[in-house]
């Protein structure tokens, strides 16, 4: 049994400790918001907050992850970066077929809590992890500067 | 307005009883409360009012719209949903979408005969009269029932928003819902004029903003049923490879793996979990037998093309007397291209969810071709094609890779629910080292151009060569698509090159390989607006011209091709100054009958790296329906393209995939993308799509300016594979 806080809420899930957190928390857990893409820390499908920082949960231990404070896709709204940053992806419509957006959250959602008003290079730096197939870059960079001007008013 | 004397209830039954399913099929399959991702099942509320297969109405006054197309990113449930809710004069934010089940009378897609599916870029083209009708007759019924109840003419009654109006009364359609599901369906139909649209053509929301950025949307990766187990396959290495032998020991003693089973695919190893069951997979040794298969590298491929090219081929399209008129030109040009294999890659690896059952088989997929994998699956499994249930989810991704004629992952999970005599329903997830390696790609290429000009630098002749794999012989597609040894889609955007050149000849060679290909969004197009657009700049550039003007000239009889043309030179600035370093390029391409222009700005450093600055891009698609996603859909097609062009390379070594995730193919990032700017053509035409037209431009857009910075042309692709070449 390994005791994971997620969201805030305590879990003991039943997975063997190298079970990368990814699927203990979408098969162990039952939260699928968070998606699989690559495996390997390539494409940021799977990116989650430990401890405020992006994680491609696809590539940490689950055993890493115990005791440390995780954030997922569906609770990332509670706090007021990443209520922002879901606010401006739906006033720009970024998503299109939508898979990678969890991810590209996350990492945005982190990035904005650490600089309030990022640059175009800090954008490229902190998002050029998550691979978007669909192409929707230009407009996941209009909506961080977007989500940056709405937590600076 | 006629309209028929029988009541919607005996309707429903007359219908149902003669399978009729026209235009406006007012058949409500069982089914339909079931569909839709997120969805689960349910039945209606007797009170709704669903007036036909597209449309529902609630006492809520929540309208659903039934989207007969899959929404895997390009914006159809948006764009289907702007249809009806124009015609019905909803409230957009109360309007709703729902994936329809599997219904080849019901839901074809009307340019595609009795098949359910997307793809071509036809979603709104096929659906544009129909679903406008679907919401003009539910509309027409509402105002019905409140003409009823006021007691007042028809004519005399307003509808905005979801609420019918007489002078101060008003009525919402959710109070109407249930007298206008007892009225007289109309027979006569009419349709708004474009000066009265209030949704088409105006900037609204995506219907599935919300759900994609809260983590609810549901993809197949998300359903979980009860028992379920996940399967991880292993796959052959080579494609046409079988198994051997295999030893299930290792992959059983994985906590979690609870069966391994062989299928005509590979060997299925079922677990609790998907962790598991990779584990399990990857513990399993599997012996394979490859006399059968493909062992053919890329290289040797490409040799066999290039010894094809000598030879005759069929000829797809003729003009005149292209090589008479070649061998008395003035000035002749010749240049050979290659094109490797591309993998799609959508961003979820493909899965499916099968569960079977003793009288039916129900399937959970982003489906994007319904009615074909419904037959497929039925096959596999030994069932008639309607006991196969299909639930729609949300497709993470596709580009073509969902649209398979042989179904093949979701015959894959079929067989590996059979395999288990349905003990258990099944989620099959391929890892994306299985996606990459899984066949099915967009195939290699090789074209040989040749064009003469006379003294004045006009073009007299051109002779388009193209050699590569058929993506439809072999295909249920094969006997309309495919016509005395001519796949349409392997030339197409060659054989209906728009420049007025006297004598044409476009000629084919089709190979049979052993290597499963498909096609790859925008088709023909990904390899030959490349090649037809970068050789008419090289064209442009012996005549002396610019390529703007040059191409201008020879499109007078093609305005829509010159009206995107002229937009972008216009937008772009073209012929204007750039600052040292720095050059345009521009192509301009028909496909699916949307017509796109685009201009690359691209900036080179001293080292000989490139990156493509902005992007001006003018699209004429007819009636924008939604110019936002069309946008969208540009934008994300140059990505889609620039991806492809920079490093896009599946590569076969001794039959091997020699690639497997995206460190090794790489695709497009955040800091590579350029600007984009589209402009969108004004029209009144007939919509036609937008997933695929934006992609295949900006390839050649792109060398078309690296020439201009470094006077070398490319003519393979990936770009940056030169460097190593």
């Amino acid at each position: 049994m390994i005791p994971l806080n997620v969201n805030g809420k305590t879990y003991s899930v039943d997975v063997p400790p190298d079970m990368p957190l990814l699927w203990a928390i979408r098969d162990g857990i039952g939260l699928t918001g968070t998606k699989y893409g690559c495996g390997i820390a390539q494409c940021g499908a799977c990116t989650v907050h430990v401890d405020g920082k992006a994680v491609r949960s696809c590539s940490m231990p689950v055993s890493v992850a115990a005791g440390k404070h995780i954030t997922t896709i569906e609770n990332v709204g509670a706090t007021s970066a990443g209520k922002a940053t879901q606010a401006a992806w739906e006033k720009l419509d970024v998503v299109q077929c939508g898979y990678c957006q969890s991810g590209q959250i996350m990492s945005a959602t982190a990035l904005l809590k650490e600089k309030a008003k990022p640059t175009n290079a800090d954008i490229d730096a902190a998002m050029s992890g998550n691979i978007c197939r669909c192409a929707t870059y230009v407009r996941i960079r209009a909506a961080i500067h977007e989500a940056a001007r709405t937590l600076a008013a | 307005m006629t309209t028929t004397h029988l009541s919607r209830r005996q309707f429903l039954k007359a219908s149902a009883a003669a399978s009729a399913g026209l235009t406006l099929g007012f058949y409500l399959p069982a089914t339909l409360a079931q569909a839709g991702p997120g969805k689960t099942t349910g039945s209606i509320a007797p009170s709704t009012f669903a007036p036909n297969a597209f449309v529902r109405i609630g006492t809520d006054g929540s309208v659903t719209v039934i989207a007969k197309h899959v929404e895997m990113g390009q914006g159809s449930y948006t764009g289907l949903a702007t249809l009806v809710a124009e015609e019905l004069d909803a409230d957009w934010s109360k309007v709703n979408v729902e994936g329809a089940p599997a219904d080849a009378k019901l839901y074809n897609n009307l340019a595609w005969g009795e098949v359910q599916g997307t793809g071509g870029s036809s979603a709104i083209a096929n659906s544009y009269d129909q679903l406008r009708k679907a919401g003009a007759a539910a509309r027409a019924m509402l105002v019905a029932a409140a003409a009823e109840e006021w007691k007042v003419p028809p004519d005399a009654i307003t509808v905005e928003r979801g609420v019918l109006m007489h002078g101060a009364r008003t009525l919402s359609f959710g109070q109407l819902a249930e007298k206008a599901a007892a009225l007289p369906v109309p027979t006569e139909i009419k349709l708004k004029t474009p000066k009265d649209f209030r949704y088409i053509g105006k900037q609204i929301p995506r219907k599935d903003s919300k759900a994609k950025c809260n983590g609810t949307a549901r993809y197949t990766i998300d359903v979980k049923l009860p028992g379920m187990l996940t399967a991880v396959v292993g796959h052959p290495p080579r494609f046409g490879g079988k198994v051997k032998a295999f030893d299930p020991s290792k992959a059983k003693a994985v906590k979690g793996v609870v069966e391994v089973v062989p299928i005509p695919e590979g060997i299925a190893v079922l677990a609790t979990n998907f962790w598991a069951a990779k584990q399990g997979r990857d513990a399993l040794p599997v012996q394979w037998d490859d006399t059968h298969a493909n062992k053919l590298g890329s290289d040797e491929i490409l040799a066999q093309y290039k010894a094809l090219a000598e030879k005759p081929a069929a000829i797809a399209q003729q003009v005149g007397d292209a090589n008479a008129a070649l061998t008395s030109a003035e000035k002749t040009l010749e240049a050979a291209f290659e094109f490797p294999y591309l993998a799609h890659a959508a961003m979820e690896p493909m899965n499916c969810v099968v569960k079977l059952g003793r009288d039916g088989c129900e399937i959970w997929n982003g489906e994007q071709f319904q009615t074909v994998d419904q037959a497929n699956v039925a096959a596999a499994v030994g069932m008639k094609p309607e006991q196969v249930k299909i639930n729609m989810l949300y497709a993470g991704g596709s580009f073509g890779r969902r649209a398979n004629p042989q179904s093949d992952y979701l015959v894959e999970t079929a067989h590996i629910a059979k395999a288990i005599n349905g003990r258990a329903p099944v989620k099959l997830q391929w890892t994306r080292e299985d996606d990459i390696r899984a066949g099915y790609f967009r195939p290699i290429y090789y074209h040989v151009l040749r064009a003469g000009l006379d003294a004045s630098g006009n073009p007299t002749a051109w002779h388009h060569r193209i050699v590569g794999q058929s993506i439809l012989t072999g295909t249920p597609f094969e006997p309309m698509q495919v016509k005395d040894g001519i796949d349409a889609t392997s030339v197409e955007g060659a054989s209906n090159l728009p420049y007025a050149i006297p004598n044409m000849l476009v000629d084919l060679n089709s190979p049979k390989i052993g290597v499963p290909v498909q096609w790859w969004r925008s088709v023909g197009s990904t390899h030959t607006a490349f090649s037809t657009e970068t050789f008419m700049d090289e064209i442009a550039v012996a005549a002396g011209k610019d390529p703007v003007e040059f191409r201008r000239a020879l499109l007078a009889k093609h305005p829509r091709h010159l009206g995107v043309l002229d937009l972008v030179a216009e937008k772009a600035r073209w012929g204007t100054p750039l600052p040292k370093g720095k050059a345009r390029g521009v192509a301009v391409h028909e496909s699916f009958k949307t017509y796109v222009a685009q201009v690359a700005e691209v900036s080179m450093k001293p080292d000989g790296s490139f990156r493509v600055d902005r992007v001006v891009c003018a699209v004429d698609c007819g009636i924008p329906i939604n110019p936002d996603v069309i946008r969208a859909q540009m934008e994300g097609g140059i990505g889609f393209g620039l991806a492809a062009a920079l490093d896009g390379a599946i590569t076969l070594k001794d039959g091997h995939v020699e690639q497997s995730n995206f460190h090794d193919y790489t695709v497009l990032r955040m800091n590579e993308m350029p600007k984009i700017e589209v402009h969108i053509v004004p029209s009144q035409e007939n919509p036609t799509g937008v997933g695929e037209p934006g992609v295949p431009l900006i390839a050649p857009a792109l060398c078309n300016a690296l020439f201009a910075l470094t006077g070398k042309r490319i003519r393979t692709l990936p770009i940056r594979s030169q460097r190593s070449a």
